[in-house]
């Protein structure tokens, strides 16, 4: 479901500076060390304002009193940082909540007794019934039976989706809707303890943890703030040595100044944002740690069908059994998928037109026949002409049945053909007419279009792709190489996935991979980053980290720029933050000692108008650099997949010169500003 | 003038040249193949040990070296103070120097052990040639080859695949003083010898000088200490002047030589690191940024001193041969200028010329020299402290890149952090609180400490806890330090800021090689480049010039743009 909120909604910009005041009692501030001092200081300039009410001795009120408010301001942007993302992670997520109004459940007790409840009451362990039409009230699995189901609500996507009891497919989300059939499926989760309530509340904060890397960085930030206690306190003296008396004013602005505030605001909104992202991205992630770990990632294990190639087949050539004509095959195969709606159909008739003479088959033969849809029971589809014949298409040992059944002997010729494709990692498609068999169908995996290039943007990354597959190894080698992974692991039992996993794992490197099946539940829990998809088991979703509403099987691409993204963020704001006090330096220093030393007017090289309104002036823009940046913060800074070192080199020149340079330009023009005052 | 550049050029390119066999050399002692003339040394190590008791072969782990490192240096410790304690009654005290009071004896003990060697004592009148040679010169080899000993310790750290054990730290000690200091200080003694400096048993000669005056003349076995003085980035000098004193610096040769050796080995371990990890890229781009931010101080010093100082420019008076105030006439301005900057970079302290006297722009280049403590910096130690800077350099450019940092294939993770931030923050604690101590006393009590009230003033102190911090040893003098506050205080300095940073740095390398190595693939940031080479410089230029820049304002800035 993809939702366009925008940066700064009005509604969520009300409730973000409504927060942004919350948010500055101490108790949730001193998680955060840099702005806690900052509130310290704050609290500081409060008492010497009102001390200079009284006294002249640490300058003007009217000056103190601006300083205090500047400084208030710098708390208050830093909190809306946070709070603004939060809300749009809480918008996001209550987007995805709405689709469980409250709904009618029907509850099970037993065959005869079917109570009708509020979903709101259903319990972990319930068992409810659903038929065509109804909206599923709660999350759950499927325990007996199969239907198909409009997912739209959760993943936007409008065509339906089979799910089934016993198999990998047989979860079901609440607030979809059961198209056609009856299932009874069991409650897997109590209210507010499904998956997306763990996200909300991690978005929330209220079961936010710092991830390693983020209790690493705030060890930086608060060795960073440490120096500069040193830094500012030792001044003190080394000023009265040199009889050039410092106000409070002037020291705590100096200290304020030079703590890296600009990341220590926007820390927990960047963190914060990069599980949003995750979110906006249709994936539900349990942890923080998990999204960065998948920027991490050095392997991708891909699952071929749906990823690699397009999850239909493709019809690629038509082999008729001995004796049938070539021309009136073609024509049968023709007749059995007009009516059908399947890629697989659409491609056999796109063929079949492609091979036969025009007016090879006449309007009339198409009128009257009756489609007979593909189920999952009988595993093959077809038509019934008008006049009576029944054409159908199916898999091989499903259509054997139906020939045996009627007693006719299996063509030897189509049964090698039939190997034969195979073997080559194609699909055979058995055609009988009339329990005839008449021929086979050979249907190819068609590569996904641009996979490629994603593989190729992949291996820039640094990351290795291993294709996954049921096919024999020389199918798989083929479709590998076509496609462009680094690797395979042909013909594939869960436990090979697992062992792949842990080989990686061994070498030291990080594995991601995808997956559905109760199979796959135990290498899910074995890679670093396990993204079960959303349609898969209850197990699967038990054992990953990520669980992707769209089961779309290319997710992990996304995943992985995502977890960059926030890691690079923190990386690049961080060295803003501290390359900025190069400018800050040059402000402030000259102005608490060119009066009692008139000398270092020349490190006064941004010519700023007076010591109070550089001071002033500093403070102000360090104030207002954190809105500035907000948006940078919550956007994610872009991943651009050109190697580390250019990455570096861009991202240094950016940020780094950047945060040398921007400072000083907009210090001078506030000074311009505010010297107007002055 | 341009002989004396083509001086210090030469000079510097001879300790490179030098440098890169050396590095070589160490780097086959400790890691693979048959290092040069093991058949001369191996059984000399096998006597020492067998005579010792210790298994050489017996695997440390980063908390066992360091537990061999601390324990040796204690016993040092007391077997210094015991021999300062006891001069009046050594043999080879020809000229009868008295015992040292217990105070004087802790500082000059603490001072020798940690590498740094200041001296509030003059070694004409103060020392025993026992306690010259048993104590001051047998510290200043041990206290080297400590350094060298914990920078090896932290290149095997760097091979470690994924394990605890790290080699045997006696097996490292000896090794270093057998193989490297020893050799490299029996050819510098040698030399010496033959350009004239004394290297005898006898008291002061008694001579009469030509102007007819009795004179006496002190001398003693003073060759063979300044040589590893000089190499082993000691710097305390045989005689009270130093190596500005004619019979330990007699010629322009010596200068050369005593001036190279105080680069050599620390340039040389850089590149011993290439050879040893087998990635020469990884040491040109250390000593890339190593020489970069050396050259950074020394050329606006040199400039400086060649220049000599405006105001006397202005009063009139010749300055050809630039600011030769507090220098000898026989190096010349330039020389005296280079010696300052690369004896404040290395942590070696020994000088050739008052750097109280030079301008105060080259006084900016030896404390940033001190305060940074990595550009080059001391044996081994040198190593360790930039070593802390690549971490930070490391997570903060990994962030950069969308990766969780890692060097060399390991990952660095908060615990990491949490030392490299605590060894980045000592400095600035220790060098800024000592002064600010200083200075809070000063105005309280107006103490008579210093010779130059002002801004000077505030440099002499300064420079004088940068110099324990960095265990450099010089001193800027014109600063009264033979107090008890001094002594003191000093004293806490250069104990802390010796073992905390050798500590920080073996433990980060130690919990690096227990870590799993990450194999390198196309996402990983590589530390071999000159790109990552500019984010160390820019670490470093800022821990350095964000911690130091108010004070430094209001020290050497404040007089240099007040002349």
């Amino acid at each position: 479901m993809e939702t366009h909120t925008k940066l700064f909604e009005p509604a969520l910009v009300k409730t973000a500076v409504k927060e942004a005041f919350v948010k500055l009692s101490p108790v949730s501030l001193i998680k955060n060390p840099v702005m806690f001092t900052v509130e310290v200081g704050t609290v500081f300039m409060l008492l010497t304002s009102l001390y200079s009410l009284k006294y002249t001795d640490q300058g003007f009120f009217g000056y103190n009193i601006t300083v205090f408010f500047i400084l208030l301001l710098t708390l208050l942007f830093a909190n809306f940082a946070e709070a603004i993302a939060e809300a749009r992670g809480k918008a996001q997520a209550n987007s995805l909540r709405k689709t469980r109004q409250d709904t009618i459940a029907k509850l099970y007790l037993s065959a005869s007794d079917i109570k009708e409840i509020s979903s709101g009451e259903l319990a972990k362990g319930d068992v409810f019934i659903c038929e065509a039409g109804d909206t599923i009230p709660s999350d759950g699995e499927i325990i007996e039976g199969i239907a198909t189901i409009d997912e739209s609500a959760i993943t936007g996507e409008s065509a339906p989706v089979i799910r089934e009891a016993g198999g990998d497919k047989s979860s079901v989300t609440g607030g979809t809707k059961v198209l056609s059939d009856q299932i009874k499926v069991k409650v897997t989760s109590d209210l507010g303890e499904s998956f997306l309530d763990k996200m909300i509340a991690l978005v929330e904060g209220a079961s936010r943890q710092k991830t390693p890397n983020e209790i690493a960085l705030t060890i930086l930030l608060a060795g960073f703030t440490l120096v500069f206690v040193i830094v500012c306190i030792t001044l003190k003296p080394f000023a009265d040595y040199a009889n050039a008396p410092i106000t409070i004013a002037a020291f705590i602005s100096l200290f304020v100044c030079l703590i890296p505030t600009t990341i220590g605001g926007l820390l927990s909104a960047i963190g914060i944002a990069g599980m949003d992202r995750a979110l906006r991205a249709n994936v539900i992630t349990k942890s923080g740690k998990a999204v960065e770990t998948a920027g991490d990632i050095d392997v991708l294990l891909l699952d071929k069908t749906g990823t690699i190639t397009i999850g239909n087949r493709k019809a690629t050539a038509f082999y008729p059994a001995n004796g049938i004509p070539k021309e009136t095959f073609i024509k049968l195969c023709l007749l059995s998928s007009i009516a059908d709606e399947t890629p697989e159909g659409k491609s056999i008739v796109e063929l079949a037109n492609e091979l036969l003479p025009i007016g090879a088959v006449n309007s009339s033969e198409k009128e009257g026949m009756n489609f007979i849809k593909f189920t999952a029971e009988t595993r093959s589809s077809g038509v019934k002409l008008k006049n009576g014949n029944q054409i159908l298409k199916g898999a091989f040992d499903s259509m054997r049945k139906i020939t045996e059944n009627a007693n006719f002997s299996f063509p030897e010729d189509t049964s090698i053909e039939v190997n034969k494709i195979a073997s080559n990692g194609g699909t055979p498609l058995v055609v009988t007419e009339n329990s005839v068999i008449m021929g086979v169908i050979e249907l190819q995996d068609i590569i996904k279009p641009g996979i490629s290039e994603r593989f190729e943007r992949l291996r820039k990354m640094g990351i290795k792709t291993v294709m996954v597959t049921g096919d024999n190894p020389l199918t798989a080698k083929f479709i590998a190489e076509k496609a462009g992974v680094d690797d395979f692991i042909a013909e594939a039992k869960p436990e090979d996935k697992m062992n792949y996993i842990k080989a990686e794992q061994k070498l030291g490197k990080l594995v991601a991979m995808m997956g559905d099946g109760t199979n796959d539940a135990p290498a899910l829990a074995q890679a670093d980053v396990g993204v079960a998809m959303n349609s898969g088991t209850q197990a699967a979703k038990e054992a990953g980290n990520m669980v992707d509403l769209d089961n779309d099987p290319t997710k992990l691409i996304e995943i992985v720029e995502i977890g960059k993204q926030l890691l690079m963020t923190r990386g690049t704001l961080t060295t803003f933050s501290i390359a900025n006090d190069v400018a800050k330096y040059f402000a402030i220093v000259p102005a608490l000692f060119i009066t009692a030393i008139p000398a270092l007017q020349f490190l006064n090289i941004m010519d700023l108008h007076s010591p109070e309104t550089a001071i002033l002036s500093a403070v102000i823009f360090n104030a207002i650099i954190i809105p500035l940046l907000i948006p940078l913060a919550l956007k994610g800074v872009a991943y651009k997949p050109i190697g580390a070192s250019a990455l570096l080199r861009r991202n240094l020149l950016i940020y780094g010169l950047g945060g040398v340079i921007v400072p000083f330009i907009g210090i001078k023009l506030i000074d311009l500003g505010v010297s107007l005052l002055f | 003038m341009n002989t004396e550049i083509l001086g210090i050029v030469l000079i510097f390119l001879l300790a490179v040249a030098l440098a890169i066999p050396l590095g070589k050399y160490i780097a086959k002692i400790f890691g693979e193949g048959k290092p040069f003339a093991e058949g001369f040394f191996a059984p000399i190590e096998k006597f020492i040990f067998r005579l010792s008791g210790i298994n050489p072969n017996k695997q440390m782990t980063w908390k066992e070296h360091l537990k061999a490192l601390l324990t040796i240096n204690l016993i040092w410790f007391f077997w210094a103070m015991l021999l300062l304690m006891t001069q009046s009654y050594h043999f080879w005290n020809p000229d009868n120097n008295p015992s040292m009071s217990p105070d004087l004896a802790f500082n000059t003990a603490v001072s020798f052990l940690v590498n740094a060697n200041l001296q509030h004592y003059s070694g004409e009148t103060g020392l025993s040639y026992l306690s010259q040679l048993a104590c001051i010169t047998f510290l200043q080899f041990v206290t080297a080859a400590t350094g060298i000993a914990a920078c090896i310790v932290v290149f095997k750290a760097f091979k470690e695949k994924q394990g605890n054990l790290l080699g045997n730290f006696y097996d490292y000690f000896v090794k270093t003083v057998l193989r490297i200091l020893l050799p490299i200080s029996v050819i510098t003694s040698v030399i010496l010898v033959f350009s004239g400096v004394p290297m005898t048993f006898l008291g002061k000669a008694n001579i009469q000088t030509i102007e007819g005056v009795a004179q006496q003349i002190s001398r003693g076995p003073a060759a063979a200490m300044i040589a590893i003085k000089q190499a082993g980035t000691n710097g305390g000098g045989f005689f009270g002047v130093n190596s500005a004193h004619p019979l330990e610096n007699p010629t322009y040769l010596t200068n050369i030589l005593e001036n190279l050796l105080i680069i050599l080995i620390p340039i040389a371990l850089i590149f011993a690191l290439g050879y040893y990890l087998k990635n020469k890229k990884l040491s040109i781009m250390i000593f890339g940024v190593m020489t970069i931010g050396f050259l950074m101080l020394l050329i606006p010093s040199v400039m400086q001193e060649m220049q000599g100082n405006k105001k006397i420019t202005d009063m009139g008076i010749s300055q050809i041969h630039g600011s030769m105030e507090g220098k000898e006439t026989r190096f010349g301005a330039a020389a005296s200028a280079f010696w300052g900057v690369t004896t404040t970079v290395t942590s070696n302290g020994s000088v050739n010329a008052m750097h109280d006297s030079m301008t105060p722009l080259s006084g900016l280049s030896q404390l940033m020299g001190m305060m940074v403590n990595a550009f080059y910096g001391g044996v081994g130690v040198g190593f360790l402290n930039f070593y802390v800077f690549l971490i930070l350099a490391v997570f903060i450019s990994g962030l950069m890149v969308g990766r969780t940092p890692e060097f060399l294939g390991k990952k660095i993770e908060a615990r990491e952090m949490k030392i490299a931030m605590l060894i980045a923050l000592l400095h600035p604690l220790l060098i800024l609180g000592g002064t600010a101590l200083s200075s809070f006393l000063i105005v309280l009590h107006q103490y008579g400490w210093l010779n130059n009230p002002g801004y000077h003033g505030f440099s002499e102190m300064m420079y004088e806890y940068s110099s324990a911090s960095a265990n450099n040893g010089s001193g800027f003098e014109g600063l009264g330090d033979n107090t008890p506050f001094w002594n003191i205080s000093t004293g806490v300095v250069l104990v802390l800021a010796r073992f905390l940073p050798i500590i920080g740095p073996v433990a980060i390398a130690g919990l690096l090689a227990a870590k799993k190595q990450v194999p390198e693939s196309a996402g990983t940031l590589k530390t071999d480049t000159g790109t990552f080479g500019v984010m160390i410089m820019a670490v470093i230029l800022i821990i350095a010039a964000l911690s130091f820049f108010p004070a430094l304002t209001l020290g050497p800035l404040a007089e240099y743009f007040s002349l």
